[in-house]
């Protein structure tokens, strides 16, 4: 197929195409070869598997409180188990789909391919982070099936520690051992960026991908410690009553949030921040141009890393804590918006005078970049110390960190998937289906989070299982977009399972990208490279692939 | 343009002998990954520090909770902190510092690939690190003994009515603020003994490693896992060097 003016997609000649036989996936058989092995991308593999386990469980949570609040009246289940329901969502959604999503699949199988390195600094670390994140996901799924925890993803004290009598200390547990998983992996990420990149490989021709997953690393490694311990003493407070966020004892129930929301709000930026550099390389290769500012870019990276880290207390505005330090919160949280605003300018003008096409990776990333402007705008509302008082605890909020989260962080992730899934398989997914999913997707977002804003200008409180009558129509429109969204969720784990063994065979670079990871055969061998490569271009520099392909084939022919 | 030809064929590995320009010879316990040795161990060290790095932020939300109440409650966390013996205190500082200062030795010893003193160094370091464990359990009995672990069996009697326990040197304080002693105490067992599990854990790394320095491993020039534990040792030092004062000195000077 020759390239034509609408798509660069460059398939090869699928009369005489193979998969290549020696490959990562071919080296070894056997379900050990798997559960024991040390190579990144077989464990990228494994998360993948994983975390699209967990994501639909926690979909299917989503879909559950999505159906009570299709009427007013509480009808479905009552408050209790719906506090469960909404409860298992945001833990599910949260600790075990959106912090290890980008990271632990697109990031550890692409990160030392990128550096051209064989594999990351610690193999076995990294194994085991594969298994405490499992061990993380059972004992959460221990604490359902014994009867759930219904303290919200945030276990505020003292709801948490006196005032209910459900699995929260299982919960906990559970958190804490998935936090190292998320630190194993950071830690990982972090030497071997700084240790394992092959020659001139300087910092600065990293892909910007890279340079996301190691600002969200440095926010793994610092935060998820303090979130271990802030849980440990919740466990405490509860098994032997220490009295720390007990008020009768002279403690304080507000230095848990303090601590809580120390990692947990980082912990949104460990969510986002590996998106962003998905979308770096898929803008980049669907417009053939260099990303626009790219130090800019890198650099927005770590400014967002460090500013989050002194933001957390505007989860706590109306908690109590001092007007003063309130006011710095609020100038701080604002500042958070600048660096993020420099990427979406930045993605913007690498668009502007490229040669775009649309393939699905992009309908993703173009998606994310409008469901993430609303969702960071509408954060710096709730920023303001005025408005945060109307809009807190309501569904603006629900709403917000929805398109943050889902339009932007999952929106990413399935660009990524879409885009490195010829290099993960060595197969192409069919291109219109997913097309359509991508479309399904963004309308299905559309339709079940913007009434939510709505929803929560007029004041519609979230966590609660019954609302006035007046509320309906937005309701329903919200519940009928997650269905559609539903749809857009299982069509890509039904195309991708199927291209697995149908697919076209991609080749090595069907998208005429030029990342190092694109330069090798797909999928590729357990040690990556024949030999380490030597990096003598700028990233995203489309002349030198040029002119590497013209050589191949003079070479070649 | 096609690039079939590329994926038909499987990549030749063309020069397999691209690490000759490294003279040295390797090490056994050199992994694959790894261009060179020295890598591997920059990698290793690197990798130990973030670590650490991830164990200060996780003892630090326990310091943080510790300054808070104690500028809140300073009223009751000094005749709580004045309980602890400095004596005791000071001779487990004394002690893991020794222990400390073997494990120093014994990262010399690796490196001048003398075994003897590697695992005669790396025996001290244990006897030492058990002797501090030794001397806190002597003091958490002492606490148990009376009534100061927080939680049911709690008692306050000492703080408000001291003179009635024998203790003449501190002043008695209101019941409600007494009660806010019991806080100190859980911040006392919860660091204590989140630093004592990091000990324990640490002896028994010890033990691995001592086993395997007899069998001469780390004394052939592969000194990565007695340099790296070695900074967790000195890490739980620090930890302690920053409790021993914070928990046993805040009210103590000579003129009071």
């Amino acid at each position: 197929m020759s390239a034509t003016s609408t798509t660069i997609v460059n398939l090869p000649d699928q009369t005489t195409a193979v998969i290549p036989k020696k490959n990562y996936i071919s080296a070894e058989h056997g379900l050990l070869s798997w559960l024991l092995t040390g190579d990144h991308k077989r464990i990228a593999m494994l998360y993948l598997i994983s975390i699209t386990f967990f994501f639909f469980i926690g979909g299917a949570f989503a879909g559950l409180v999505r159906l009570e609040l299709l009427t007013p009246q509480p009808d479905l289940v009552a408050s209790d188990t719906y506090n469960k329901f909404f409860t298992m969502h945001g833990v599910i959604m949260v600790f075990l789909f959106l912090v290890p999503s980008v990271p632990a699949t697109l990031g550890n199988f692409l990160i030392p391919i990128m550096l051209g390195a064989r594999d990351l600094a610690f193999p076995k670390i990294n194994l085991l982070s594969w298994y405490l994140y499992l061990a993380g996901g059972t004992l959460t799924l221990g604490a359902l099936v014994l009867g759930g925890v219904d303290t919200g993803w945030t276990f505020t004290t003292p709801l948490s520690t006196h005032y209910l009598n459900t699995h929260v200390v299982t919960t906990a547990a559970a958190i804490f051992v998935a936090g190292f998983s998320s630190i194993f992996t950071g830690l990982n990420f972090i030497v071997t960026i700084h240790r394992m990149r092959c020659p001139g490989m300087t910092w600065f021709r990293m892909p910007l991908f890279v340079w996301s997953h190691y600002a969200a690393s440095i926010l793994m490694v610092l935060g998820t410690p303090v979130l271990a311990i802030a849980l440990t003493l919740v466990g405490l407070e509860r098994l032997v009553g220490i009295g720390v966020f007990d008020p009768s004892k002279g403690g304080d129930p507000l230095l848990f949030q303090h601590l809580f929301w120390f990692y947990s709000h980082p912990a949104v930026y460990i969510m986002i921040l590996p998106g962003m550099g998905v979308i770096s390389e898929v803008i980049s290769t669907f417009s053939r141009k260099r990303v626009f500012g790219y130090t800019a870019v890198a650099f927005s990276s770590v400014a967002i890393a460090l500013f989050g880290f002194f933001v957390w207390e505007h989860h706590m505005f109306i908690m109590g804590v001092s007007n003063y330090s309130a006011l710095v919160f609020s100038l701080l949280t604002m500042l958070v918006a600048v660096p993020s605003a420099i990427k979406i300018f930045n993605w913007a003008f690498t668009l502007q005078k490229g040669s775009i096409t649309f393939e699905t990776p992009m309908l993703y990333a173009f998606g994310f970049m409008g469901l993430f402007t609303i969702g960071g705008l509408t954060g710096v509302f709730l920023g303001s110390l005025g408005m945060d008082i109307q809009l807190t605890e309501t569904y603006f909020i629900v709403a917000h960190f929805h398109f943050v989260m889902v339009g932007g962080m999952l929106m990413a992730f399935l660009a990524g998937v879409h885009f490195w899934w010829p290099k993960m398989t060595g197969r192409m997914y069919p291109e219109s289906l997913s097309k359509l999913a991508a479309v399904v997707t963004f309308i299905g977002f559309n339709l079940t989070f913007l009434p939510q804003f709505i929803l929560g200008y007029l004041g519609m409180p979230r966590r609660y299982h019954a609302y006035p009558p007046e509320y309906q129509v937005l309701n329903v429109l919200s519940t009928a977009g997650a269905t559609v969204l539903g749809v857009g969720y299982l069509l890509p784990i039904l195309y991708l399972a199927w291209s697995l063994k149908y697919g076209p065979i991609a080749g090595n670079n069907p998208w005429q990208a030029t990342g190092l990871e694109w330069q090798i055969q797909s999928p590729p061998l357990t040690e990556n490279f024949t030999e380490i490569p030597v990096m003598d271009h700028e990233a995203y520099d489309y002349e030198w692939l040029e002119h590497k392909t013209q050589q191949e084939v003079t070479t070649v022919g | 343009m096609d690039n079939s030809i590329i994926t038909t064929e499987p990549l030749m590995p063309r020069e397999t002998a691209v690490h000759e320009p490294h003279e040295h010879v390797f090490i056994p316990q050199h992994r694959h990954h790894f261009e060179t040795e020295e890598q591997q161990r920059e990698a290793g060290s690197f990798g130990m520090w973030l670590f650490l790095l991830t164990e200060i932020m996780f003892f630090g939300g326990l310091f943080f909770a510790y300054l808070l109440y104690r500028n809140w409650y300073y009223d009751a966390f000094v005749p709580a902190s004045n309980f602890l013996s400095v004596k005791l205190g000071g001779a487990n500082t004394a002690i893991l510092i020794t222990s400390g200062f073997f494990m120093a030795l014994a990262v010399w010893a690796a490196e001048m690939r003398n075994k003897q003193v590697l695992v005669w160094t790396l025996v001290l370091t244990m006897i030492f690190g058990w002797a501090f464990i030794g001397i806190k359990g002597v003091e958490w009995h002492d606490e148990w003994v009376h009534h100061h672990i927080p939680g049911a069996g709690f008692d306050i009697a000492e703080f408000v009515n001291p003179s009635a326990h024998g203790i003449t040197d501190q002043k008695a304080i209101p019941p409600d603020m007494a009660q806010h002693s019991q806080i100190f105490f859980f911040l006392y067992f919860g660091m204590t003994g989140m630093h004592a599990l990091h000990m324990i854990i640490g002896l028994g790394l010890l033990l691995w490693l001592l086993w395997r320095a007899q069998r001469g491993d780390f004394t052939a020039g592969y000194v990565a896992p007695i340099e790296n534990f070695a900074l967790y040792w000195h890490f739980v030092d620090i930890v302690w060097l920053f409790l021993f004062p914070l928990l046993y000195l805040i009210n103590r000077h000579p003129l009071s």
